[in-house]
């Protein structure tokens, strides 16, 4: 295994424990003020359901994160300019990597932040086992595509 | 009134993890694969990431735990379930693959999407549809 210097830079490394921590920091407070589980799918997904089913009097803390993390990139460019983001496939792939996406964090119960954040964060079994699955679908699905197919962005 | 102040806790988290995916480069699709791709140039980044997050929050959900309720003295409504099955499993694996393709997950996706980034769009609308088939799968298994 070699080390990607080039990209990982002192200064790419005190941002990412900074934002980690903004990050777990932001899951705490929610669930001391609220409650509730920051996972992005499931409120997402609850969301669509409730609204489906027309419960609107739980709509509105699931709305409020929501808009949060929607103005989080408009609060930054308020201050500075947006980091780049630099897209890994094209149309067809995102179409295709967002549906499976929907459908497998429904039927986990949880993605990235609901079980990698919050359920390890709680020493989850259920949440270790989801991470564990993903992780590695996520490393082979990246080999395959990069060196065995060899498509890159 | 405890429910307006519900929504602006829940809408400066949300706020709070926005400007934290960012921070740490989670919105950057190839840095995400970079830290995925263990058998290119690798870059760790993203596990600091996740150990940033783990180290706040397990000290944050343990005192939680002795607490038991919510700052506003309110029960904590936090998943209980401990099932590990194959829903789990592979629901688990459609995900990872799809966050390979992409090197966006569900949080990063809206913060791309409020940003305005045509990808974020393309990928939010997919990640909707992939929701919104789930939900018509389970109907249709219940009723037939």
């Amino acid at each position: 295994m070699t080390i990607d210097w080039q990209a990982f830079t002192l200064y790419a490394a005190i941002t990412a424990l900074l934002g980690g921590f903004m990050i777990g920091l932001a899951a705490v407070w929610l669930a001391w003020a609220n409650g509730r589980i920051a996972g992005i799918s499931g409120i997402l997904g609850h969301l669509i359901e409730l609204m489906v089913q027309q419960k609107r009097e739980a709509f509105g803390w699931r709305i409020a994160f929501l808009l949060g993390l929607l103005a989080a990139p408009l609060l930054w460019m308020l201050f500075s300019v947006l980091p780049a983001s630099v897209q890994q496939t094209g149309s067809i792939g995102l179409v295709l990597g967002g549906l499976l996406v929907g459908l497998g964090t429904r039927y986990a119960n949880g993605c990235t932040s609901g079980h990698g954040i919050c359920g390890l964060s709680r020493f989850s079994l259920r949440s270790l086992m989801a991470v564990g699955s993903f992780m590695t679908a996520a490393i082979v699905t990246v080999y395959v595509l990069r060196h065995l197919l060899g498509v890159s962005a | 009134m405890n429910r307006g102040l519900q929504w602006l806790t829940a809408g400066l988290a949300g706020l709070l993890l926005g400007l934290g995916l960012i921070l740490s480069g989670m919105a950057n699709p190839a840095k995400v694969v970079g830290f995925l791709d263990v058998a290119g140039p690798w870059d760790p980044s993203l596990g600091l990431v996740m150990g940033g997050g783990l180290v706040v929050g397990s000290v944050g959900f343990a005192l939680l735990k002795k607490r038991q309720v919510t700052l506003l003295g309110e029960p904590l409504n936090l998943p209980v379930s401990r099932k590990i099955d194959i829903r789990l499993i592979l629901g688990s694996v459609s995900f990872g693959i799809g966050w390979g393709i992409t090197g966006i997950c569900p949080g990063p996706g809206l913060v791309l999407l409020g940003a305005g980034i045509p990808e974020g769009v393309i990928y939010v609308v997919s990640l909707l549809a992939g929701m919104a088939l789930y939900s018509v799968i389970e109907k249709c298994r219940h009723r037939c």
